[in-house]
């Protein structure tokens, strides 16, 4: 199967500071990983990175898109490559609608079939119409704006969606909205990365592999059951493998 | 902040064509150079000596020394009149393929576009107007250039000329009080209400030319009408002059709405006096976008003189290279229940500076009266530069006024998120100005904000790396 994204022995820092300390990371065409962790341990900023923050240096290693070097390419480059970054707290665009995004993000395509096209996804998401018009996330709930990141996805399709913690800060119901279009999303071969602290997004998306990030490093690669683990008993019994990694 | 640069602006939007002018003045200003344009324009002595008093008053009075830099000046490198002897001298073959081009990405529309590039109607200093729908002139309204209407309606002209805004005022209502030209004149009878947008386009268009127009709106009791008024200005790379009058009188119950989007080029300094008298329940809104110019000052005026009289002035401002743009508002309550509204929005970019500079006044015995100031300023890089210069004299204990003021900068993060949305870095930012600016613009009308959007987007290209 061919590499889609491929992180190789990638570190970075944020003003002098180091983050990231060497992670390796292969993502297929059409698969699903997920990625948890302590808080900090680095999980954001692998995603941050890979979209090409421009306050995040990379200091060792390289990042792949399909065989494409992305390292010095910007943001928007990468993004018209095919990924796309799902924020955990997304900002609010005063004054910018989703309209005018998507109409500058897809090139000006025709207006009223654009108009028709965030309609039905807004639709099926829950999302009211009126957030079409009205400035991205401004305004929006937690939920809100959770939802509208995925129907910013869905209006991009990307090749490589990254989710930073779409599931936190979700209900019941919103959490079941979104898990069922990201799982469906992966049926339709979209590669995904879920960011998430919690199983139960894994209820709806059945991942292909599941890594447990800490200082920086992906310490633990596993399937499902890693996850399940983890639910279960916290971070703590990982507490060995990572003062051998720093060893 | 250095003066202006005045040569050799690469303006965009600028363009010029050949002059034919029948009667081009000389430069410089002096009573002789007033009695001929008074002369050529046929007018009677009651004008004449009009503009010759203001030119007294022009010469004794000191340049406005409290606002943006003017030093760069020369009255006596200013052309004052020009009139040009055939109105359509372009053909639209003339018209170089950079400037149909630049209307093609602007989306101007075809006869929009003849006139902006002086192929039809309006040019110089004389303003022409298609023919105001015979229905409006059934029913009373005026609509025609201000000189035509000292001519042919003399009685309502000169019971309004000059009474909001007399020549005294300032020293260039003075110099436009001498040697005034063209502009609008709008008179609406009672009680009838417009309800298609006047529209007026001025330019400047000869070299060295001043452009000084006079436009007069009155609205009768009960009465409303919006005015519009456009300009573009082409490139010339010795400083012009565009010192304007406006004055609008809106009776008991009337509404006037006055909206302007100047985009003249770098070399131009715009300084106009505009003012209305607001009377009992009557409601004044201007629209005044500054996009273009070297230099601009400009402070469109409410006098609420009647109980509930309402002002509303919405302030738009950009300034990139070179430009400042000192604009803001004046409300002046006289009377009980009166309120007003300023909001001024303003973006600075490569070194750009804006200003705000605001009056506020309520007298003693404006009971309740409410006044509410929001001004907000977006700084697209260190080299720009804003400031808030806001006056308030407040003389009435139950009156009401708020002042917000806002500085703020493009997040690194804003960028960041469009990027990952596939928007480069310039469009990110025209997206993020156009979105800073658009609680004003969807006051504008629509082909007006589009352009202005689409002027915005072109200005943040480029400079980005």
């Amino acid at each position: 199967m061919a590499a889609l994204l491929e992180v190789k022995n990638l570190s970075s820092s944020v003003e002098g500071k180091p983050i990231l300390g060497g992670i390796n990371l292969v993502v297929n065409k059409g698969e699903a990983h997920v990625i948890m962790g302590p808080n900090g341990s680095g999980k954001s900023t692998l995603a941050l990175c890979v979209m090409g923050h421009p306050s995040h240096k990379i200091e060792e290693g390289e990042i792949f898109f399909e065989n494409k070097k992305l390292n010095s390419l910007k943001p928007d480059e990468r993004a018209k490559l095919g990924i796309f970054l799902g924020f955990q707290n997304p900002l609010a665009l005063e004054g910018v609608s989703f309209f005018s995004l998507m109409q500058s993000a897809r090139n000006a395509p025709d207006i009223f079939e654009l108009r028709k096209n965030i309609s039905e996804k807004f639709l099926k998401l829950g999302l009211a119409d009126d957030f079409i018009m009205r400035g991205v996330n401004d305004g929006a709930s937690g939920g809100e704006r959770k939802k509208l990141e995925l129907a910013q996805m869905q209006m991009l399709e990307p090749k490589l969606a990254i989710f930073d913690e779409i599931d936190t800060g979700l209900d019941v119901d919103a959490l079941k909205k979104i898990g069922e279009e990201i799982a469906d999303l992966k049926n339709k071969g979209t590669a995904v990365i879920l960011i998430t602290h919690y199983q139960r997004i894994l209820n709806y998306v059945r991942p292909d592999k599941v890594h447990i990030m800490m200082a920086g490093r992906i310490v633990k690669s596993g399937g499902t059951d890693l996850a399940e683990k983890i639910n279960e008993s916290g971070y703590s019994y990982l507490k060995c493998p990572i003062e051998n990694a720093q060893a | 902040m250095p003066k202006p640069e005045l040569k050799n602006y690469k303006y965009k939007y600028g363009f010029f064509d050949k002059e034919k002018p029948v009667s081009t003045f000389q430069k410089g200003l002096s009573e002789n150079v007033v009695r001929e344009l008074s002369d050529i324009k046929n007018e009677d002595a009651w004008m004449r000596d009009f503009r010759l008093k203001s030119l007294r008053i022009f010469y004794e009075k000191k340049m406005p020394e409290w606002g943006a830099d003017l030093s760069g000046i020369d009255f006596n490198d200013i052309i004052y009149f020009v009139r040009p002897a055939e109105r359509q001298s372009v053909s639209w073959d003339e018209v170089p393929p950079y400037i149909k081009n630049t209307f093609e990405r602007l989306g101007i529309p075809e006869a929009e576009r003849k006139y902006l590039a002086g192929v039809s109607a309006q040019y110089d200093s004389e303003v022409v107007y298609n023919n105001i729908k015979c229905d409006w002139g059934k029913r009373g309204v005026i609509f025609c250039d201000t000189d035509t209407a000292y001519k042919k309606y003399p009685e309502i002209f000169k019971k309004y000329f000059g009474s909001v805004i007399p020549p005294a005022d300032n020293k260039l209502s003075a110099l436009n009080s001498a040697v005034w030209s063209g502009g609008s004149f709008v008179y609406v009878p009672a009680g009838v209400k417009v309800d298609v947008p006047l529209q007026a386009y001025f330019r400047i268009n000869a070299k060295n030319m001043g452009q000084f127009e006079r436009t007069l709106i009155i609205a009768e009791e009960g009465s409303s009408v919006h005015y519009i008024e456009g300009c573009t200005a082409p490139n010339y790379s010795t400083a012009s002059l565009h010192a304007a009058v406006v004055e609008i009188i809106a009776k008991k119950s009337s509404s006037v709405r006055y909206t302007t989007v100047q985009n003249w080029s770098k070399n131009v300094y715009n300084l106009v006096t505009k003012r209305a008298f607001v009377e009992e329940e009557a409601n004044v809104e201007w629209i005044d976008g500054n996009i273009g110019s070297g230099v601009t000052m400009k402070y469109p005026s409410v006098i609420l003189r009647g109980p509930k009289a309402r002002g509303s002035v919405l302030s738009l401002a950009y300034a990139g290279e070179g430009q400042h743009q000192d604009a803001g508002a004046k409300a002046i309550h006289l009377a009980p229940e009166t309120s007003s509204r300023i909001i001024s929005k303003s973006v600075a970019k490569d070194g750009g500076r804006t200003s705000y500079r605001g009056m506020v006044k309520i007298i003693k015995g404006a009971v309740n009266a409410k006044c509410k100031v929001v001004c907000d300023a977006l700084l697209l890089d260190e080299k720009s530069r804003s400031d808030t210069y806001p006056t308030m004299d407040v003389k009435e204990p139950r009156s009401t006024i708020e002042h917000e003021a806002y500085v703020s900068k493009v997040g690194e993060d804003k960028i960041f998120y469009l990027g990952s949305r596939g928007i480069k870095e310039s469009d990110a930012l025209g997206l993020l100005v156009s979105g800073f600016l658009s609680d004003l613009t969807r006051e504008l009308p629509m082909e007006y904000a589009a352009e202005l959007n689409h002027l915005l987007r072109l200005e943040m290209e480029g400079s980005i790396g």
